[in-house]
């Protein structure tokens, strides 16, 4: 896999662990499951925090400590599980999520330009992507209806001006 | 025991086309590679060949019988698909001569 | 009606060239086959029977007469000089290549057209009453409406990938001509005791495998708050909607199986959240911009009763006949709505051919503004047609076999394309309308029998709409021959309703003949001047069934 920030390959300094294993110096990423075990025990910890979230697990349980959070993923099982897009709107729009939101599981290219506008802004892709398709990807539709997570000017907008 | 035809959509036109002999597909039902119900998984892995390649799109393996002209498929939906809709019979395959000599297979 | 400004047009364009690009990577390999058709799907395009199929969206069924010429355009340049109008107000066409589609997409945006989320798990073509802006009995517009949802609804961001497709509908009347009980979301034009407008939600209606009618969960929606609510029940549906079974996973079953109590707390608190947070509010500025292309068109002032009408009603049964069926009672003095039937005896149901679409729109521009309409009964509209001019309309469309009397009569029949072209389907539809159609083809006997909606849908995902047809045929697949199932009593308008199963299957040289048995009991037994489906809801299904099977 390799992550994609920004429209370049960038290194991931994130170590994701499953339940077991212990965690790691430096930036990790737990489980939802996880992280609700072990956030009182972590207070103070040298190094960043990050969250995975599944498809099917809500946000809104991590709003009270989003100021600790560096990460959050959010998961596409399938790129046609589109689940996660409602989470990132919540994340940004409704919690203030001002960490880094980043797409895994099946991200593909042509998801892109939707997974930005919510408020996404890394992207675990395959390794053999192409990153500048990213940047023409999110640049294929230069207008847009409705007001999301990416807070960019509306059509609504730019016709009151 | 069933006689099986591999059947698939041409990507670029969407046309319903037939596994031939060597891997190749023909529009025409008579000039089909027929197989027996243990044949279908190898005509199934031929046909995925196609697919890779860009020919065709969801193949599928259909059961025919002999008729009086030749090939004659076994279910209602792929009688329609080999001829074209009853309705129009202008339309499709029928208004036209996918089995003429001339006819340039895949 | 709505005309794109710079931004609609630079979103359409954009669209056609990121398509076009889909498509090449698509031919090259760069993308599979599993990766490339949720994007044609949002494209329009399906894999059909003998085909590709492209289904062009006519955003709530409005169209131009220039739109509807380009829409002939495409039918001889890319296909073979048809297209077929649906249940929803869209036009499909049959046969084009896959490396044209973005062709043809290029030469509908130049008219202000696209087949944007026409299929696909997203929110589709938003549907509205036929008569809208027009019709006598009209709280307001709903095409103002339904031209902000459709914006707001384009390549929203967070709804592209729902459980399954989306469809909403609205109608500003209380005749509900829009089905609006049997949609996903169904928006009805309320007024308030304070005489402000507003929606009546419904939501959890659709037909299907599960046919359903929708519930009610909010009264009365302030007219400022509708993006924020719908925004709300797609959340609620994007985020809990099953993706677990293909068959369960539309809102009505979330509904069902929620409740609808649950299910309204869920949306509320929802929508309490989102009032609070995004400025989705619909300000008054671009409500008023939208309701301007919405304005009436220069109707002249002109006397509520012609005599030209009159004289050519005395003198010509045909031109009666017709009037009788075709011609409905308009908001505006002197002015009337024509339905065109796209149901000529023996004909197939919504087909239209390049040249009667050209025919359609010389009459539109013509004689109503340049405007048209389509139902979701697969007919056309001319929704401003002068009294004075109704008996030279009626000429032409007889000289194009356009005139067919019978809109609402029993050959009205809605059809969908069935087993002749559709790959989901499990028998033809179109041979069953067209036998019916020549089995009532005495207009006497059609105009005894009154208002009959007939409706057949080759299989269960219910295209044709058969679950609320007074008379529902659906097409099955009986060991591999085709069948055919009656159902009795639907209903798609206010007074909404599923209907009844009569029994055991038909096959097809059987289904005729039922229908005119069914028809039979109607005759036998009506009282007044009920309809057909009036004597159903009085003397239930018994009569019928016995009649039908109790030979057996």
């Amino acid at each position: 896999m390799a992550l994609v920030k920004g429209g370049v390959l960038v290194d991931d300094d994130w170590t994701a662990v499953d339940d077991e294993t212990a965690l790691p110096d430096g930036p990790v990423i737990l489980s939802l499951k996880r992280w609700l075990d072990l956030r009182d025990t972590l207070v103070g910890r040298n190094g960043a925090l990050g969250v995975y979230l599944a498809a099917d697990e809500t946000p809104d349980v991590l709003a009270p400590d989003l100021s600790r959070l560096a990460l959050i993923c959010l998961e596409f099982p399938k790129f046609t599980d589109g689940r996660a897009y409602s989470h990132a709107r919540k994340l940004r729009e409704r919690h203030g999520f001002t960490g880094e939101l980043r797409a895994t599981g099946n991200v593909l290219r042509d998801q892109f330009q939707f997974m930005h506008r919510c408020g996404f802004d890394a992207y675990d892709v395959d390794a053999s992507s192409d990153p500048s398709a990213w940047l023409r990807a999110v640049a294929e539709i230069s207008v847009a209806y409705q007001a999301a997570g990416d807070r960019r000017a509306t059509i609504q907008d730019q016709r009151s001006v | 025991m069933a006689s099986k035809v591999v059947t698939a959509n041409r990507l670029l036109d969407g046309a319903v086309v037939y596994m031939a002999p060597e891997g190749r597909w023909t529009e025409c039902l008579v000039k089909a590679f027929v197989g027996s119900d243990e044949d279908s998984g190898s005509m199934m892995a031929m046909a995925e060949r196609s697919v890779a390649d860009r020919l065709v799109v969801t193949p599928y393996p259909i059961d025919v019988e002999e008729g009086p002209q030749g090939l004659v498929p076994s279910h209602i939906k792929e009688v329609i698909r080999a001829t074209g809709p009853t309705v129009r019979l202008d339309l499709g395959k029928q208004a036209g001569d996918v089995c003429g000599e001339h006819h340039v297979s895949l | 009606m709505y005309r794109y400004d710079e931004f609609d047009h630079t979103l359409v364009n954009e669209r056609v060239v990121q398509f076009r690009d889909q498509v090449r990577r698509r031919v090259a390999g760069d993308l599979t086959e599993d990766e490339f058709k949720p994007l044609r799907l949002m494209n329009g395009l399906y894999l059909q029977l003998h085909a590709y199929m492209l289904r062009v969206a006519i955003p709530y069924g409005v169209l131009s007469a220039d739109q509807m010429r380009r829409l002939a355009h495409v039918a001889r340049v890319y296909d073979k000089g048809y297209g077929h109008f649906t249940t929803r107000q869209n036009i499909q066409y049959n046969w084009p290549l896959l490396e044209e589609v973005p062709d043809i997409l290029d030469e509908l945006a130049q008219v202000e057209m696209h087949a944007i989320q026409t299929s696909g798990n997203c929110i589709r073509n938003v549907t509205a009453d036929q008569f809208a802006g027009v019709a006598a009995d009209e709280i307001d517009d709903p095409r103002v409406y339904a031209e902000i949802i459709r914006q707001w609804s384009t390549l929203h961001p967070e709804f592209s990938f729902l459980p399954r497709k989306f469809k909403i509908a609205i109608t500003g009347a209380p005749n509900d001509r829009a089905a609006v009980k049997v949609h996903d979301i169904g928006l009805r034009m309320v007024r308030n005791e304070a005489g402000e407008p507003g929606f009546e939600v419904i939501v959890g209606g659709g037909q299907g495998r599960t046919p359903m009618i929708g519930h009610v969960v909010r009264g009365f929606l302030p007219v400022p708050h509708l993006l924020t609510y719908l925004e709300a029940v797609l959340r609620v549906y994007n985020l809990l909607g099953r993706r677990d079974n293909l068959y369960k996973a539309r809102i009505k079953i979330l509904v069902h199986q929620t409740g609808v109590e649950e299910f309204t707390c869920l949306v509320e608190e929802e929508f309490e959240l989102m009032a609070r947070e995004t400025p989705q509010v619909l300000p008054g500025g671009e409500l008023a911009r939208i309701r301007a292309y919405f304005q009436p068109p220069a109707y002249r002032a002109l006397s509520p009763v012609s005599d030209v009408l009159a004289t050519a009603l005395g003198r010509d049964d045909g031109f009666a006949r017709w009037h009788q069926t075709s011609v409905a009672a308009h908001k505006q003095p002197g002015y009337a709505i024509v339905t065109i039937s796209l149901k000529p005896i023996g004909g197939v149901p919504g087909d239209a051919t390049a040249d009667e679409m050209g025919v359609v729109a010389d009459l539109a521009e013509r004689y109503s503004f340049s405007e048209i309409r389509v139902s979701h009964e697969q007919n056309l509209v001319l929704p401003d047609v002068a009294l004075d001019d109704l008996p030279q309309v009626w000429r032409e469309l007889e000289a194009a076999g356009l005139a067919t009397p019978n809109v609402g009569l029993v050959t009205d029949i809605i059809a969908c394309p069935g087993l002749d072209y559709c790959n989901l389907a499990n028998a033809r539809s179109i041979p069953i309308a067209q036998e019916i159609s020549h089995r009532f083809a005495d207009l006497d006997r059609q105009h005894d029998i009154g208002e009959l909606k007939l409706k057949i849908s080759g299989c269960i995902n219910a295209c044709g709409h058969h679950h609320v047809g007074h008379i529902g045929i659906l097409g099955v697949d009986k060991k591999g021959v085709e069948h055919y199932q009656v159902t009795l009593g639907g209903d798609a308008s206010e007074t909404a309703a599923v209907g009844d199963i009569v029994g055991p299957a038909f096959s097809g040289d059987a289904v005729s003949d039922a229908v005119e048995t069914v028809i039979g009991v109607y005759l036998g037994q009506r009282q007044a001047s009920e309809r057909f489906v009036d004597t159903y809801r009085r003397i239930g299904l018994k009569p019928f069934k016995e009649k039908l099977y109790g030979a057996r």
